[in-house]
């Protein structure tokens, strides 16, 4: 199999994983926006904002955070905000355990700074590329870090011109993720298994969220696929 | 909240660490486990169909949710990806026809 070449990091591998983020580039500099545009109406300092979007560093989990949010900041919002983040952000656990194969044989010593730096859009990117036999893992790193950036300027317009983002929805913007989402993993799919694993997520991603809404889907529907990739044999 | 845009309210500070505490602790926790557990094929074959389980998963909610125009981008982006196997083209696709069915008010 493909796993006998040898794991990589080269600048250009890095700049390489920063380019293949671009078609993705408006979806996430809208989100970045209004993301700071949430947070000067909540009251937030620029300070603030800064900190939390690029030191938690994760979009859909940084809104809810906004919802439960209160000032003055009680532990029992503090609780709350930590609880609806972890609640978003569990679907990582899957995610980080998909790029073991590839990741593994980089000393931990790198990788475990790097995975600061996982997000939905660079590890889709980086399993593409791995499953078209690249194994410079700075496809991985260079658009994490490219992400990071790019991320946390983008909150700034949205802080201080809130008006100029009121609807991405008129510009169709908000399909830009979901749409380069599919994009990505087309080519990921082979034939039955991927047909059959897929189906059975999409199927209890759906009964989950009809009954709980929300960010659990993504979790029972990502184990039930893995589950069914795993015991459909050849 | 706090005065000036330069300072923080020490409680929120306290809050966003513990959040990024937990969130690195699943960006790592999933990784870290897997080093532990042998990768035979099963779970090889296990770890090979989480992307696009994951994916469906968040996608078809979304879709449900933003109604009749962003479930025919999302098809559209499909289409396109099948057809002419380039991501850019159909991100831009999906952009185009979502933007001009909710202009003709669908």
């Amino acid at each position: 199999m493909q796993s006998s070449k040898t794991v990589t990091l080269t600048m250009a591998g890095c700049l390489r994983g920063a380019s293949l983020c671009l078609p993705g580039l408006p979806g996430v500099i809208v989100f970045g926006m209004v993301f700071g545009t949430v947070a000067a109406q909540k009251g937030l300092t620029l300070l603030e904002t800064a900190l939390i979007n690029s030191v938690v560093f994760a979009g859909a989990s940084q809104f809810v955070a906004m919802e439960v949010y209160s000032d003055p900041v009680t532990w029992g919002v503090l609780i709350a905000m930590v609880g609806v983040t972890t609640a978003v952000n569990m679907r990582m656990l899957l995610i980080g355990a998909s790029l073991r194969p590839w990741l593994g044989q980089v000393p931990a010593g790198l990788t475990y700074p790097s995975l600061f730096f996982l997000t939905d859009l660079n590890w889709l990117l980086a399993l593409r590329e791995y499953d078209k036999g690249e194994r410079d893992w700075g496809l991985y790193l260079g658009s994490g870090v490219f992400l990071w950036f790019v991320w946390s300027l983008a909150m700034l317009p949205g802080y201080f011109f809130g008006s100029i983002v009121s609807d991405p929805k008129v510009w169709g913007l908000d399909v830009v993720m979901p749409a380069f989402f599919i994009a990505l993993i087309m080519p990921l799919w082979k034939g039955r298994r991927q047909t059959m694993s897929w189906g059975i997520a999409g199927l209890v991603a759906l009964v989950t969220w009809s009954l709980f809404g929300g960010y659990w889907s993504i979790l029972t529907g990502g184990i039930a696929g893995a589950l069914a990739g795993a015991y459909l044999d050849e | 909240m706090s005065e000036g845009l330069f300072s923080a309210d020490s409680m929120f500070v306290s809050a966003v660490l513990v959040m990024a505490a937990a969130t690195y602790a699943m960006r790592a926790g999933g990784y870290w486990v897997m080093g532990r557990v042998p990768l035979t094929p099963r779970v090889r074959r296990a770890l090979e169909s989480l992307p696009g389980a994951i994916i469906i998963s968040t996608i078809l909610p979304m879709a449900l949710q933003g109604g009749l125009a962003m479930s025919a981008g999302i098809i559209v982006s499909g289409a396109v990806m099948a057809l002419l196997k380039k991501d850019t083209l159909a991100v831009a696709a999906a952009v185009l026809a979502v933007a001009a069915l909710r202009h003709f008010g669908v």
